[in-house]
């Protein structure tokens, strides 16, 4: 058992070696290189999160030999390891169902390239889960923003170069107000580490002074977060971005990279600010509205959007408004639906995105609805993947979108002031995303004669097991959600 | 309020440096005014850091003749810390810059908005 303990440092240093070799190795070899990475590090989450949910405690693994105050630390409960389990297994997905196509879309030479950066992605984004260091939690989410925007401009087309430079920009200015909160934390506490820093605010707030420095700080740190991980109105770089990158890099970003951000807000709100007094800020009322708004004008903008994957980007910005709808409603149960909500996008939109590249193949690389129509016969298990991700986004039974509303509902009841616009906006929101969706749906199940040739199953076996096993984590999410949600609260409550 | 603004002045020229920066960063059309409003905009923090370690009359945290008492040295974690961030700094400036290059041999314009209108021609 004290074995494990060493296993998230493990993963880390794993992950950045493997992107180190992979810069020495031809494609082939990285991408068998970061296929075994990545199932490594899953096996060793599996292991910590077995040894966290077993023993149901929270470990502090010491860097380097400084103790406390000074030198740097991991810590890692049950929430921790999922996490990271969670991220490795979409990832792996992720790069499966687009394997085939990076191939046709990046130049051979390049491709260790690809998986250089998908490795330093996956070691930032568990640097992410697992630090308790701030200033380390500055450094490694500047790893993840350059990864990130390699994998957006590998395909090279201009597109994609401007996409990428829109995306640096928008994420440096989230950085720059990060790192300035971070010093202004500094200067506050005296602190670097997590739990220290929480010590000197509840100093701070029990002794009534500095007052308004806090709530800038507060400020500086969620917005440049939220700038990141693209809430509304900071989402212009990313129909952009995850629409015209190649598939992998899609659904990498927009179910991994803005959920790493994300879950470092969540760590920082719990183990930083502390939950009561970002609960008492007036910070949560503007993440509230924000939210809201995200909710409705991403859905507004995926409407009028005549590409699917563009469509299918903006859905993503409704989606990052539901998480911080939950933040906003500053109840404990408000946490639980946004992370539980934080996994089901996760499963869902890379699902989508895998599945939508698979319709646009069999219409001729053409991404409009009009050339998709009857897409769904001629790729069946394409249609079926994405019928099934629609319908969890839409919020049927069964599947997780469906769970994740109940969860947000059931959140916004408890909290007397916010009850009727949380609930309008999920029922408007709910409404333009069957629109948007059930029209896509109709267009691909639309029988169209001749113009395109079908593609079997057979030829990328891969491909179709993939989006299998995306339908079957779908649906485990929203059969199974009890004990999920139960684990999520459990490793809520050992945050703190 | 004026008399604590005096006692903090390098304080407050970081946060205006900090704004300056970031608002280039932000509003600037120029792909190299942006970086520079980048490289404003992290000096600053830079600035901002250098200025809370120091403590008058303390002097640079390199141990001299075996006296380790923390009267004489100045607060060295802010140091590393600047120093951690010129690496972040220097690391996205480069990328920074090597997006832009690519840019500019395929569009021939350093204008953030031209390309873009550009890039959409070029799709057609």
């Amino acid at each position: 058992m004290e074995i494990i303990k060493n296993f998230p440092c493990l993963s880390i240093l794993l992950c950045m070696f493997a992107a180190i070799i992979s810069s020495a190795l031809k494609g082939r070899g990285a991408r068998w290189l970061n296929s075994f990475v990545i199932a490594a590090v899953s096996v060793l989450s599996f292991a910590v999160l077995y040894l966290t949910i077993t023993t149901k405690e929270s470990y502090v693994y010491v860097m380097g030999h400084f103790p406390a105050p000074f030198g740097n630390e991991i810590r890692f409960g049950s929430l921790e390891a999922g996490m990271a389990l969670f991220f490795c297994v979409i990832m792996m997905l992720s790069l499966n169902g687009g394997r085939k196509k990076l191939l046709l879309e990046i130049n051979p030479a390049k491709e260790n390239l690809y998986y250089i950066m998908v490795d330093l992605l996956l070691s930032s984004l568990l640097a992410l889960v697992y630090t308790n260091d701030l200033f380390t939690a500055y450094v490694f989410v500047e790893i993840n923003t350059i990864s990130a925007c390699g994998l957006i401009m590998i395909t090279e087309r201009g597109h994609t170069i401007e996409a990428a430079t829109r995306y640096m920009i928008m994420s440096l200015l989230g950085s720059g107000l990060f790192l300035i909160g971070i010093c202004l934390l500094y200067d506050l506490t005296g602190h670097l580490l997590m739990s220290n820093i929480k010590a000197g605010i509840d100093a701070i707030v029990a002794n009534g002074t500095y007052h308004t420095p806090l709530l800038v700080t507060i400020a500086l740190i969620v917005v440049g977060l939220a700038i990141k991980s693209a809430l509304f109105p900071f989402h212009a770089w990313l129909p952009n971005a995850y629409g015209y990158s190649t598939v992998s890099s899609a659904a990498i970003l927009s179910s991994l990279v803005s959920k790493g951000y994300i879950f470092l807000l969540i760590k920082i709100i719990y183990r930083v600010i502390g939950f009561d007094t970002f609960r008492d800020s007036k910070i949560i009322n503007v993440l509230f509205v924000f939210g809201l708004a995200g909710m409705i004008m991403g859905s507004l903008s995926a409407i009028r959007e005549n590409d699917i994957r563009r469509m299918i980007s903006f859905s993503s910005v409704a989606q990052i408004g539901y998480i911080y709808m939950g933040f906003g409603l500053g109840t404990a149960v408000g946490m639980v639906a946004s992370v539980f909500h934080m996994l089901s996008h996760a499963a869902t939109k890379s699902l989508l995105f895998v599945s939508g590249s698979g319709l646009t193949d069999v219409s001729g690389g053409h991404k409009e609805f009009l050339e998709l129509t009857g897409s769904a016969y001629r790729n069946i298990c394409a249609g079926l993947a994405f019928t099934v991700g629609s319908l969890s986004m839409v919020g049927i039974p069964v599947f997780s979108g469906f769970v994740s509303k109940l969860l947000f509902s059931q959140a916004a009841i408890l909290n007397e002031h916010k009850v009727l616009p949380t609930l309008i906006a999920l029922a408007i929101s709910t409404i333009l995303n069957t629109i948007y969706f059930m029209k896509t749906v109709i267009r691909i199940y639309t029988p169209a004669h001749g113009k395109y040739a079908s593609a079997s199953w057979k030829e990328n076996p891969a491909y179709a097991v993939t989006l299998l096993l995306f339908i079957i984590l779908n649906v485990v999410l929203g059969m199974c959600s009890q004990p999920i949600t139960d684990w999520i609260a459990q490793g809520l409550s050992v945050f703190a | 309020m004026g008399g604590h603004l005096l006692a903090n002045y390098a304080e407050a020229v970081a946060i205006l440096l900090f704004g300056i920066g970031f608002t280039n960063l932000l509003l600037q059309k120029n792909m190299i005014k942006k970086i520079i409003g980048l490289n404003i905009m992290d000096t600053a923090v830079y600035l901002f850091l250098a200025e809370k370690g120091y403590i008058a009359g303390h002097i640079a945290p390199i141990v001299v003749n075996g006296d380790v008492s923390p009267e004489t040295y100045i607060n060295p974690v802010p140091s590393g810390l600047v120093l951690t961030g010129i690496v972040v700094s220097v690391s996205v400036t480069a990328l920074m810059l090597s997006l832009t290059i690519r840019l500019y041999r395929r569009y021939h314009t350093l204008d953030l908005d031209e390309i873009s209108i550009r890039v959409k021609r070029e799709e057609r």
